[in-house]
């Protein structure tokens, strides 16, 4: 027993004092940077991917030369837990005393996170923290210095009905929706509003789970209805799938999605074929001959060995606009950034031109992207 | 009526897939009368083997097949080695092997995150920590057997997470799909069946008559019916124990990696942490059958498939868990052992 | 009054306000900094959580695998009563309108399942688990998925550190009481206990109910300290994390419940700067703990202050505080000794 204890007690010891010298990197001639994401958990997937936006972009600043200062990351994993992304936000604030925050990934977390930093006065910026409230307080206002790079739920949702009901001019529609995920809620919740404002009626709305694979009941279900549109608000990996058995099940109509689907994952799950007919409302398409968003794809691609999805590049964004804030702001004191990053405007990023509203969302246009194939074919301007 | 037909397909192709990983699990808590939580787990490293044979090496499909199993096999035997038979029946070598491996992965990680050394220096300082761990364990632990089996299931829970995502680690976390295909699809009345659902279903039903005839008429079927019965008397009668339940582990996890690249391959996906929820699905599907019993396991996947997917089409897929929780819940009330279960007098 | 009024009692009494005052005088000189009280916060609700599993698991020896359910059902009732009216009203309507809740599901639970053993109890009680979160995920007044947010964030730490010494006061209590030791018997030996006349069910399912209010606390709790709940936190992955922490210090023991939130929140805290090690760390830790010490970091040794007799031993308090660690240590080497004959 005691034996047992002395060992426990000297590894204790042992990662006490390693954990410990690692702290010493911190000092005041570095420009630092808190990332806060869900690297571990059911959602690790996005967190991790735009943690790694996040670090190419910071590894693209130190290397640019337009800072005096080295720029350092500071990441932790909050665990998709709102215990540690407070204990998170707060660690960065006060202890690391970091310029910025970005991250979390999931609108859940960013508030939870919102709500704890804001006293701290440090500016977060979520990547993709879509959910309308997520930067508001229990009033209604705008938390001081909460920001997001992402478009909100209900600008995306009412361009997406607007555009299957006056461009497409289909008025029976079927949602495909993930229960577990605010995101598609929210999404869904806008989309059917505008939607049967516009005339349209909502024949079937079918839920899933995120860990679901096998979606041959709903769609088997619907199959049977009278109906000549799908909106699934999701993300690609059960998008992909949906799409693939749906077509598999002889099911042609038109599928519309969100931002969610853009992701060369979801070319790889559906299958290029199945690609056809099917839109999504995105603030960047590939279309466009904008060399920095092949410099970023390019960069990616060389630093990770594989292509950015939607969260990577949101991820870029919100560090560059960060990035952009401090050196607007010719500081790196947090108050001074804040001033900085509500002046700006027309910042350019790769998921577009991005100014800040009144509630700290940012004004970007939405882009409806056709797919022809797998590929990219045109892509429209369409107002929510 | 197609409609219904239809879903009824939909259902044994998802319920075979259950039943496939249940075969596995059921097994192993039939010898051990351990919740494998790591189970599921050894079916997602399953597939992501697959995977590599395919992507990378280029391998057939019935070859990369069986690299799953053979992978799947070894890794479920070190599993049981390294993780299981420590708490059960721990031998001196058996913990160093176990204080040696662990700790090598413990203080390697640590040691390269913590002071940001290169591979080999990480690797040097873990050899010789965990070296020291091991012999420090050797000389002055008294290997003691363990009856609590709530132990060993956080030992499974660990061994699950430590899967998951190691294999994060080295893949990544994102979903990946399948370069290969399996057939295509034929309309039969109106329903719609792919080759891939009656090539699972057929395995599924090949592979459930091969392992009721292993365990009712072979040797080593009757040793493992012998050690799952008093593992004590096994032993006294001439059984090696710790050699049967390493088979046990191996078949069942062989079992888990032909479903891993089967699964992914039909539906064209795959990520690390896959192997939860089938996993937990599975494990019903086995307590729902009779678990410990092997065409229970089978018979639960089915109704599983069949009650998830009717749920599904004719309800809402909001509720289809929780009816099959349901389900499962009033099955165990009135009869706790399973459908296909045994109810075992109490002896005082 | 007398017999309420004992010196063990009292020991404890001063030991609770004692560690009280350490810690608020370590925050006010500032040893323990903000992110700490958070941190702390979090582990004092894990402790709640593993106490109350633990008088579930540990105590009455019903293994289950549906306690997050009752956390969640706890977060929301205090998170919904709470956004209605914020501040302490609010909090404690929310802790009541909890406790009355888990208390009806615990018993609708236990009733029916608490006649299964062992693995098929862990799994019926999971898949109750399951269809509480199903449920919660369901409803409007709970908003869906996508869960509540901006709860007023009441709690503190002082609020926390009493509901600990209020849960551990009731489990440590039921643990030495008539029902108490009937739970224990019916863990040891469930035939025997009703042979010997002890209505098993009654017993397990007062066990499994006050278990399950207790867990409802901790949820008012994480409710009104983290702003946000999500079904997501309350399914079987947070059973799993309870069930690690009770195993882990000890089924049955409360100081190791204790410790084992406290050690495994620390390693937690290290743990968040290596995001990319911090699972398979954590996992390879578990193993190890499991295979090296099975019975978890504390067996079942209890802390106590029942050895102390006389009210001499007050006057030197110093002294009776050495005496204590030395009997702590022999009782250790006496366990050791026991343990290796």
């Amino acid at each position: 027993m005691k034996r047992f204890f002395l060992a426990a007690l000297a590894f204790l010891t042992l990662t006490l004092l390693l954990t410990g010298c690692k702290k010493e990197t911190a000092s005041d001639d570095k420009i630092k940077i808190g990332l806060n994401f869900e690297l571990s958990g059911d959602v690790a997937q996005y967190g991790i991917a735009e943690a790694e936006g996040a670090e190419l972009a910071i590894e693209q600043a130190n290397a640019s030369g337009n800072f005096d200062k080295e720029i350092v990351a500071i990441k932790y994993d909050n665990a998709y837990n709102a215990a540690e992304t407070s204990a998170i936000i707060t660690r960065l604030a006060t202890e690391d005393k970091v310029s910025g925050v970005i991250g979390p990934a999931v609108s859940g977390m960013a508030m939870a996170q919102y709500q704890a930093g804001n006293q701290y006065g440090v500016v977060m910026i979520s990547p993709s923290a879509t959910a309308d409230a997520a930067t508001l307080d229990a009033n209604g206002n705008a938390y001081d210095f909460a920001f997001r790079a992402c478009f909100i739920d209900s600008y995306q949702g009412a361009a997406a009905a607007n555009f299957v009901a006056r461009d497409m001019e289909k008025l029976k529609a079927v949602v495909i929706y993930d229960s577990g995920s605010d995101y598609a809620i929210g999404l869904y919740n806008t989309f059917s509003e505008k939607f049967t404002a516009l005339g349209g009626t909502i024949v079937a709305a079918e839920a899933y789970i995120d860990s679901d694979t096998d979606f041959s009941a709903i769609l088997t279900k619907i199959n049977g209805e009278d109906f000549d549109v799908i909106y699934i608000p999701g993300y690609y990996n059960q998008a992909g799938l949906i799409i693939k058995q749906a077509r598999e099940l002889g099911i042609m109509v038109p599928i519309v999605g969100p931002d969610g689907f853009d992701s060369p994952t979801l070319v790889d799950l559906a299958g290029a074929s199945n690609l056809n007919d099917v839109y999504f409302t995105t603030a960047y398409s590939n279309l466009s001959t904008d060399p920095d968003q092949a410099a970023f794809i390019e960069a990616y691609k060389a630093k990770y060995g594989k292509e950015p999805n939607m969260f990577a590049a949101l991820g870029y964004d919100a560090t560059n606009l960060l990035l952009a804030a401090i050196q607007q702001a010719g500081s790196s004191d947090p108050a001074a950034v804040q001033q900085a990053l509500l002046n700006i405007s027309g910042f350019k990023g790769v998921t577009g031109t991005i100014t800040f509203d009144e509630y700290h969302n940012p004004i970007k246009p939405v882009l409806m992207v056709k797919l022809v194939n797998g590929e990219q074919a045109e892509s429209i301007e369409v107002q929510p | 009526m197609t409609q219904f037909l239809q879903q009824i397909v939909n259902g044994l192709s998802i319920g075979s897939i259950y039943a496939l990983i249940a075969l596995g699990y059921t097994m192993v808590y039939g010898i051990i009368k351990l919740i494998n939580f790591a189970h599921g787990d050894i079916y997602m490293v399953g597939a992501f083997v697959g995977f590599i044979c395919i992507s990378t090496f280029k391998m057939s499909v019935l070859s990369a097949i069986l690299c799953a199993m053979v992978f799947c096999a070894l890794l479920g035997v070190a599993v049981e080695r390294l993780a299981y038979k420590p708490l059960r029946n721990p031998t001196k070598a058996g913990l160093f092997a176990t204080a040696l491996v662990m700790g090598f992965i413990l203080i390697y990680l640590v040691a390269k995150a913590t002071l940001e050394l290169d591979n080999l220096w990480a690797g040097v300082i873990a050899l010789v920590l965990s070296l020291a761990l091991g012999f420090f364990v050797y000389f002055t632990i008294t290997p003691k057997g363990n009856p609590n089996r709530i132990a060993a299931l956080i030992t499974a829970i660990g061994v699950s997470f430590f899967l998951e995502y190691a294999m994060m680690a080295i893949m990544g976390p994102n979903n990946r799909s399948y370069p290969a295909t399996l057939g295509g699809t034929a309309t039969l009345a109106g329903v719609q069946i792919t080759f891939a659902q009656i090539l699972i279903f057929i395995i599924t039903l090949a592979l459930m008559l091969i392992l009721t005839f292993i365990v009712q008429k072979t040797k080593i079927g009757r040793a493992m019916r012998a050690v799952s019965t008093d593992a004590d008397a096994a032993a006294l009668m001439g059984v090696n124990v710790d050699r049967t339940i390493s088979i046990t582990f191996a078949i069942g996890s062989s079992l888990a990696g032909a479903a891993g690249v089967l699964v992914g391959i039909y539906y064209n996906t795959l990520n690390p942490l896959m192997g939860m929820t089938y996993g937990l699905k599975a494990f019903i599907a086995a307590v729902f059958g009779g678990i410990g019993i092997i065409p229970g396991a089978m018979l639960g996947g089915f109704a599983i498939g069949i009650t998830e997917t009717m749920v599904a089409g004719y309800w809402s897929s909001l509720f289809k868990d929780a009816i099959v929780y349901i389900i499962l819940i009033v099955i165990l009330i009135l009869k706790p052992s399973g459908l296909l279960g045994k109810n075992v007098r109490e002896k005082v | 009054m007398k017999r309420w009024l004992t010196l063990p009692t009292l020991c404890w009494c001063v030991f609770a306000i004692g560690l009280y005052g350490l810690l608020q005088l370590l925050i006010e000189i500032g040893v323990i900094s903000v992110v700490w009280q958070i941190t702390l916060a979090n582990i004092g609700i894990n402790v709640i959580l593993a106490v109350s599993l633990n008088l579930i698991l540990g105590i009455s020896g019903q293994f289950s695998l549906g306690h997050a359910a009752f956390m969640g059902i706890g977060a929301y009732a205090g998170g919904i009563v709470l956004k209605m009216l914020p501040g302490y009203t609010g909090m404690l309507l929310g802790a009541l309108a909890g406790l009355l809740i888990s208390a009806l599901a615990a018993l609708v639970i236990a009733v029916p399942t608490l006649r299964l053993r062992g693995d098929y109890l862990a799994i019926a009680t999971l898949g109750f688990g399951e269809i509480i979160r199903i449920i919660i995920n369901n409803m409007k007044i709970t908003n869906g998925a996508a869960g509540l947010s901006n709860i007023p964030a009441v709690a503190n730490l002082t609020v926390i550190y009493f509901t600990i010494v209020l849960t551990l006061i009731i489990v440590c209590n039921f643990k030495n009481s008539a029902p108490g030791r009937a739970c224990i018997s019916i863990k040891e030996d469930e035939i025997a206990s009703e042979a010997m006349g002890i209505p098993t069910t009654r017993y397990k399912v007062i066990a499994f109910v006050l278990g399950a209010m207790l867990a409802s606390l901790a949820g008012v709790l994480y409710a009104s300290s983290f702003y946000v709940i999500k079904p997501t936190y309350f399914a079987f992955a947070q059973s799993i994390n309870i069930l690690v922490i009770v195993v882990f210090g000890g089924m049955g023991s409360m100081t190791g419940s204790v410790v084992a939130a406290l050690v495994l929140g620390v390693i937690n805290y290290l743990l968040q700067s290596l995001p990319n090690e911090r699972m398979i760390v954590y996992a390879v830790a578990i193993i190890l703990i499991m295979v090296f010490r099975p019975k978890g970091l504390m067996g079942n040794f209890e802390l106590s202050f029942a050895r102390l007799k006389s009210l001499q031993d007050i006057k030197a308090l110093p002294a009776l505080w050495k005496d204590k660690i030395l009997a702590v240590l022999a009782r250790l080497k006496n366990k050791r000794q026991k343990e290796d004959a």
